[in-house]
């Protein structure tokens, strides 16, 4: 395969990359929506972001890609091989993003009997699916908008629980399928079904870059690479290398980064302006601020970052009024404004 | 736009023009396939187009020494016959799961034909798109897995006759080339193929197609150029490029010169023109750079149907503080007088490239007065949400394939799989036939597995609204709230809403078929009212709208909101008695579709006329003299429940 294109090359779409970017250090924040207009490369940024994630630690041999150092989240065969004192081989692998190709049928998706085990030895076995690759990983979804509806309520259930659990065929298991799951697609060719709207935990709206610098160099660019990709990708490679690192070194940062009291309760400001219903919201706002925080190498969570990440995380989960004709990030930055109207005059 | 007296010499000149770009694009096209991905070419089944086909494969031929190999998809082929799937056949034979390669991975190097693109669903273009945008095919189905190389030419005919029926904007948007061979006669085909073919190409250099040199200016020229035009998406511009690239290697140049670049306009950017460069505001450093393109936009946005979305008005506002510092800045940064007077050129010559009828639709759409009318166009969007009609696939099922239900031939083999060392085991121990050459796989009667399907049809919610009179602005405010609520509802359900509303002399389609919120609103934020009452116009409209709609598969129900006093005639003259009689003439031919219909009576005190028009075309009758949008939607959604 040809390698994609340098995600730091991306030209503007900055909420774009910079919600993939604090999914990548916490993946608890949840998954990424990209919603926007044809052509404004959302598919490449998510390829890109394959690339450059950094290596991750796996079990040799797993299925799953276990995490030789968490009991809690290995499948049952790591785990038995672990309970039993066995030390467990590991290797650096890359991290999965695993692509749902559209048209793909249940079967490929949750995993099934292996067909070919079964002809040719008369063996029962599990083989399994997409949603065991990504574990550990990534899901992307392109035109998530057009996915089928009984593969929505199927990742609708599995990205709740973390788990996949498989019923079919006489088979019976239940594995580990930890996954950010990452949706793009454009709202003119259909309406997103709430269920999974809610499962993703940021959301961007990405549009063409309006000013025609901006467009030159993204043509310019798209066009060298397209002509040599090699070239281009080397050029890139420092950036790349850079972010990477900025990356690794957030991750290890972000559990101690320090949320106040401060931050929390300004969150749930925030939230009860906004009336979101439950507190998916608020923990998502908390977590991709300190996230967000963890990248730009800040001790501890202000509003800075509270304000910046709000949009994303939360202009998806406002009630939904048909009868407003207002879009959502509209009325979250209007609550922004309102409630940090009264710091902006307080020296920080 | 027509002009009675129409120069047929002008008109033929016309033609021939059209005809030599038609032929040069097919010359691009042959040359780099991989950078310009294909062309859609609106035009009949006929003489011209598969003229313009022979003249393709022969370019094709003469590049590479034989000719491509074409590869006919059909309409909304299924799934396992685009992606690929499980090999029947092999798979019985060989005793283990044997692939079977796609239309995408065998088109692969050759050409691929889509007939009748205008009416490709959703769901297709989008595999034809990832296809195009990764240059293989990924399939993960039938517990098979894994990608095939699928790059390839598509070219999709696109016979569409109504201004909406067009093929899917997602699809169109990865094409280099739109063509437009409608007005071309077969004899100028005749009289033309040869000369050009010979003399205004000749290349022999089919290396290297992309590596003409292309100056910073150029692709700057025409970035601008794209922008002028009001095309926002970034892929014309960088297939602009691409055809620059190939113009100069095609006319045997190793620059992009500004002839290329004026060829790339006029063959790539024209035919994809939103708006017309002269509407275009001068640049103004009074005014913020990001805003000028969305004025072009959003005179056009209405009336388009492969026009990119109108931006939120909030993604300005998230950007982060620098970005919108840059923005700010003066657009000119480099105001070299040469740039400005090649980019005005190449604009003239790509404007005057622009087929003519659709210079005459953005000409119609950018005068104020027709700017409600715009909508009709905006069709394509309810077309595109079929994607799901096929039905949601169930659990396969034990079961015969005798009562017409399909083998499930996965699934069969799945539940003898299983089984085979047991049954073979068996079979030795009660030593049938021991000498007998035993199948590879067992299959028993138990292990037959058939396919069922869900299958709902859509509903498509219609409303009909009468926007006559003075209460009209009251009644189309709930209509349009109901249609709102309505679609929020249907978010879950998967369905469709539409609006048709009349008034005037005339009906008009507010709001084609859709299921999308965004479009939705943009199309019903603008509701006129006021003058006559058209109600046989827009009984007929409804049944135009609903016999469309249930042709594709969907369930309409229609909603009419009018007090039912018609007081224009079909033809569009006024008198109560004419306009009574049509109205019922119309009724009762809405009836003959078998439509499930809801009679909304919204004056005072109910009609006898309403009552008359509901019993006509076999709907239910409802007075709701203050009817609210809320009370609206519930009738609404107790009607089209009821018919579950």
């Amino acid at each position: 395969m040809s390698s994609p294109f340098p995600f730091s090359a991306i030209v503007a779409q900055e909420p774009m990359k910079l919600a993939m970017l604090i999914a990548a250090v916490d993946p608890s924040v949840g998954g990424v929506l990209v919603l926007g207009d044809r052509g404004t490369g959302k598919s490449t940024a998510v390829r890109a972001l394959a690339a450059l994630l950094p290596k991750m630690r796996a079990t040799v041999g797993c299925k799953y890609g276990c995490d030789p150092g968490s009991i809690s989240a290995m499948c049952a065969e790591c785990a038995t091989l672990k309970a039993s004192g066995a030390t467990l081989k590991s290797h650096q692998i890359p991290v999965p993003v695993v692509d749902l190709p559209l048209g793909a049928t249940e079967d490929r998706v949750v995993g099934a009997l292996d067909l070919e085990s079964a002809l040719a030895r008369g063996v029962k076995t599990f083989e399994p699916g997409l949603l065991a690759k990504a574990n550990r990983g990534f899901l992307y979804i392109d035109e998530v908008n057009l996915l089928e509806d009984h593969l929505v309520d199927l990742l609708i259930d599995v990205a709740a629980s973390g788990e996949n659990v498989v019923e079919r065929e006489g088979l019976s298991v239940r594995h580990p399928a930890k996954f950010v799951l990452i949706g793009s697609g454009n709202p003119e060719e259909g309406e997103l079904r709430p269920q999974l709207l809610d499962r993703f935990g940021l959301s961007v709206n990405v549009t063409t870059p309006k000013n025609i610098e901006e467009r030159v160099a993204v043509i310019k660019r798209r066009d060298q690479f397209e002509r040599d990709a090699e070239a281009f990708t080397a050029t890139w490679k420092r950036a790349e290398d850079k972010l990477r690192k900025q990356i690794s070194s957030a991750r290890e940062r972000v559990k101690t980064v320090n949320v106040t009291d401060a931050a929390l309760t300004r969150a749930a400001q925030i939230c009860m302006a906004l009336g979101t219903d439950g507190l998916r919201g608020e923990l998502t706002l908390i977590r991709a601020a300190r996230s967000l925080a963890a990248l730009e190498n800040v001790a501890t969570v202000g509003d800075d970052q509270l304000r910046r990440v709000a949009p994303m995380a939360l202009a998806h989960r406002l009630r939904r009024d048909p009868l407003d004709d207002a879009g959502s990030a509209l009325r979250v930055e209007r609550a922004l404004a309102e409630i940090f109207a009264d710091t902006a005059s307080t020296p920080t | 736009m027509s002009t009675p007296q129409i120069d047929l010499h002008k008109a033929h000149e016309r033609a021939l023009v059209q005809w030599q770009r038609a032929l040069l694009v097919a010359d691009f096209l042959a040359s780099s396939p991989a950078a310009l991905h294909g062309v859609s070419i609106r035009a009949g089944a006929g003489p011209v187009r598969d003229a313009w086909l022979a003249h393709f494969t022969a370019r094709i031929q003469h590049r590479r020494g034989h000719a491509p190999k074409l590869h006919r998809m059909p309409l909304n082929a299924s799934d396992d016959r685009l992606l690929g799937g499980l090999d029947l056949v092999a798979t019985l034979a060989m005793g283990r799961p044997v692939a079977e390669a796609g239309l995408l991975a065998r088109a692969h190097g050759g050409v691929l034909l889509a007939t009748m693109a205008e009416r490709m669903t959703a769901s297709t273009s989008s595999r034809l798109s990832a296809a195009m945008d990764a240059g293989r095919v990924q399939f993960a189905r039938d517990g098979l897995q894994g990608q095939d190389d699928a790059r390839f030419v598509l070219i999709a005919f696109d016979e569409g006759a109504a201004d909406d029926e067009r093929p899917p904007a997602a699809l169109l948007d990865r094409l280099a080339f739109r063509l437009d061979l409608r007005g071309i006669s077969p004899r100028i085909v005749g009289a033309f193929d040869a000369p050009t073919t010979e003399t205004v190409i000749d290349v022999d250099d089919t290396h290297a197609l992309l590596d003409a040199t292309i100056a910073d200016e150029q692709i700057a020229a025409l970035c601008n150029v794209a922008l002028a035009f009001g095309i926002t998406s970034l892929r014309a511009a960088q297939l602009a490029v691409a055809a620059a690239r190939t113009s100069a290697r095609v006319f045997g140049r190793d620059q992009v010169s500004e002839e290329d670049i004026t060829m790339a306009a006029e063959l790539v950017l024209a035919p994809q023109a939103q708006s017309l460069p002269n509407s275009r505001p001068q640049p103004d450093d009074t005014e913020p750079a990001a805003e000028r393109p969305e004025g072009d936009a959003a005179a056009e946005d209405a009336s388009r149907p492969d026009n990119e979305s109108q931006p939120e008005p909030g993604p300005q506002d998230t950007a982060p503080a620098e970005e919108k510092k840059a923005n700010d800045e003066p657009p000119k940064v480099t105001p070299k007088d040469e740039l400005e007077s090649m980019e005005d050129r190449v604009l003239d010559a790509a404007q005057a490239a622009i087929p003519a009828d659709l210079l005459a639709q953005l000409h119609a759409a950018m005068s104020p007065a027709s700017a409600a009318q715009g909508q009709r166009s905006g069709g394509s969007a309810g077309r595109q949400q079929l994607s799901n009609l096929r039905g949601r696939p169930l659990a396969s099922r034990r079961g015969d394939p005798k009562s017409g239900a399909r083998l499930d031939v996965l699934a069969t083999l799945r539940a003898a799989a299983p089984w085979q060392t047991i049954r073979r085991a068996e079979r030795a121990r009660a030593q049938i036939a021991p000498t007998a050459k035993l199948p590879p796989i067992l299959i028993g009667r138990d292990d037959w597995h058939v396919s069922r399907r869900a299958h709902r049809s859509e509903t498509l919610t219609l409303f009909a609204v009468d926007a006559s009179g003075s209460a009209a602005l009251h009644r189309l405010a709930e209509a349009k709230g109901a249609a709102e609520l309505l679609l929020a509802e249907c978010y879950v359900r998967r369905d469709q809403v539409a609006v048709v509303s009349f008034r005037g002399k005339v009906a008009k389609t507010l709001l084609a078929p859709t299921r999308s919120l965004v479009r939705a609103k943009r199309s019903l934020a603008s509701l006129p009212g006021g003058g006559g009452t058209p109600l046989a116009a827009g009984i007929d409209m409804a049944f135009l709208v609903a016999d469309a709609a249930q042709r594709r598969g969907m369930t309409p129900t229609l909603v009419f909101l009018t007090d039912g006093r018609a007081n224009i005639a079909r033809d569009g003259t006024p008198g109560r008695p004419q306009a009574a009689a049509d109205a019922l003439a119309a009724a009762k031919r809405l009836r003959s579709g078998g439509f499930n219909v809801l009679m909304i009576d919204t004056s005072p005190e109910p009609q006898q006329a309403a009552k008359a028009l509901a019993d006509a075309m076999r709907g239910r009758y409802l007075g709701l003299p203050y009817a609210g949008a809320h009370a609206i939607s519930a009738a609404v959604l107790a009607q089209t429940q009821a018919l579950r």
